[in-house]
């Protein structure tokens, strides 16, 4: 891994960036294709600038949780592979997948986006309900996972049906899939914006992750809504930054939301 | 009895290249039975009976003498230990890295700390193959400044061009001072523009590296771009 963390913090200073793109702008292509798996429910990937995430969508039915007996749930896995970066080791998740599927999971869950009275509703075993589990692979990580991901979770969900189930024995057959798509409310992108030496950017490469003071992600609506909130880095933000923040993450939010509209209609 | 490739053809590792015994296998190439087979994959290049293979990727080996760079990843007893981006150790000592004297007690990373990078030769490369740097020869320095770029290392020779012409070409239209080591790590330092504009020039390089006539495009590109 190189770092030109010096260099890059030098031109953050002059409002600069070390690819020659301006502070506010995204790497190109932004790709985003949808039903790359059969096997799962709904499944997309990712694509802004080198870094690529897969997203997968799977439906299952389980009894519901004991104090919410009337609703289904939503699980959130990350896994960092080896093969997307020479930092990443096989194992157990780190602390970096963790914060990943929880981000993405916040934002999902506290924007109440999918509507999980309707899952278990929609369930038509009495005692069980739906449950939504996504998984997230990364493929290749050269910065601004949080961002990629996030877009893939809600592409994936987006293209995501239900299965046939057999009214009879109650089995479902995961290789038929209904037109049924998900109870979707809201539609949550998180926007990840970092904070390098005073100068506010969005959507870093591999080099200028490695030199953030800190880093604020955002997860919005297209309303404009926000629906969950995660700091990192070890610099402290201050309320001027953090407003500058919230309206660069929304404008920011809105131009990936066009982004994915236009990929998955 | 003859070739079946030509001049400059791309190959994949298995490729037959020629029949019978006319002509002799080079670099990158295997004879089996009566036929020359393809190793790697690249450019086929035949200068007389011998065919050879110019490699289009694959990793750096060290050689004696070359120039690298490398990041210093640990301080040990008596020198620093170097990443080079290859799979190999790479050890600077104490006593290749500056001719001036260097007292026992003396803290080795008030010279050159962790993280930080040097332009190195290679002096030796043992049959384990360790390889040992030298700082001592004009030229070779700690870095600071600039950006760090990392290129395929068998691109290097297309970076650099005949005689130097291409990185001459790079460094007259954007003013960078550029180093480029053999193991593809590169050194540049102008302005933030110059900088740039020199690494869009060299990842394009790297990108054609198999086109004709490439200094003249680059000729042309860098003159669009420094209007």
């Amino acid at each position: 891994m190189i770092h030109n963390k010096d260099t890059i913090l030098d031109l953050a200073a002059q409002q600069k960036r070390i690819d020659g793109r301006a502070l506010e702008e995204y790497r190109q292509p932004i790709k985003i294709e949808t039903g790359i798996s059969w096997t799962a429910e709904g499944s997309a990937r990712v694509q802004i600038g080198d870094t690529v995430v897969m997203a997968g969508v799977k439906l299952s039915q389980d009894k519901p949780y004991n104090d919410t007996p009337d609703e289904g749930g939503i699980m959130v896995n990350a896994e960092l592979l080896p093969l997307s970066s020479p930092e990443y080791e096989s194992g157990p998740p780190g602390p970096k997948a963790i914060e990943l599927a929880r981000v993405v999971d916040r934002g999902i869950r506290e924007a109440k986006a999918i509507d999980l009275k309707k899952l278990k509703k929609l369930c038509l075993t009495p005692e069980k309900a739906w449950f939504v589990i996504i998984d997230i692979i990364t493929i290749n990580d050269a910065g601004n996972l949080f961002d990629v991901a996030g877009l893939a979770a809600l592409a994936a969900l987006r293209s995501a049906r239900f299965p046939t189930v057999n009214l009879e024995t109650g089995a479902i057959d995961y290789k038929h899939k209904t037109s049924t798509p998900l109870p979707l409310l809201k539609e949550p992108l998180p926007v990840t914006v970092y904070v390098l030496n005073d100068a506010l950017l969005v959507d870093p490469n591999a080099d200028e992750e490695s030199a953030y003071d800190a880093r604020l992600t955002v997860a919005s609506d297209a309303d404009g809504t926000i629906s969950a909130l995660q700091k990192g880095g070890e610099f402290p933000l201050s309320i001027e930054q953090i407003s500058a923040i919230l309206d660069l993450a929304l404008e920011k939010g809105s131009f990936l939301r066009k982004e994915l509209n236009k990929a998955v209609p | 009895m003859s070739t079946i490739v030509k001049e400059k053809d791309i190959v994949i590792p298995g490729d037959v290249l020629a029949e019978g015994m006319d002509y002799l296998p080079g670099d990158n190439t295997y004879r089996r039975g009566e036929k020359i087979y393809a190793k790697v994959l690249g450019l086929v290049s035949l200068p007389g009976r011998v065919i050879k293979i110019t490699p289009l990727s694959g990793p750096y080996v060290p050689k004696v003498g070359d120039k690298i760079i490398g990041r210093v990843t640990d301080i040990a007893f008596s020198g620093w230990r170097v990443d080079l981006e290859t799979a190999y150790q790479a050890m600077l000592n104490v006593k290749d890295a500056t001719s001036r004297y260097i007292k026992k007690e003396e803290d080795l990373s008030k010279i050159i700390n962790i993280d930080e990078y040097i332009i190195a030769q290679i002096i030796n490369v043992t049959s384990q193959n360790l390889i040992d740097l030298s700082l001592r020869e004009p030229g070779l320095q700690k870095i600071s400044g600039g950006r760090i770029i990392k290129i395929n290392s068998q691109k290097v020779p297309r970076v650099i061009g005949k005689q130097g012409s291409m990185i001459t070409l790079i460094k007259e239209k954007t003013g960078c001072e550029i180093t480029v080591g053999q193991n593809g790590l590169v050194w540049l330092r102008g302005s933030s523009d110059g900088e740039l504009l020199a690494e869009q020039a060299i990842k394009r390089i790297e990108q054609k590296s198999h086109q004709d006539g490439l200094t003249e495009k680059m000729q042309r590109y860098l003159e669009g771009h420094t209007q």
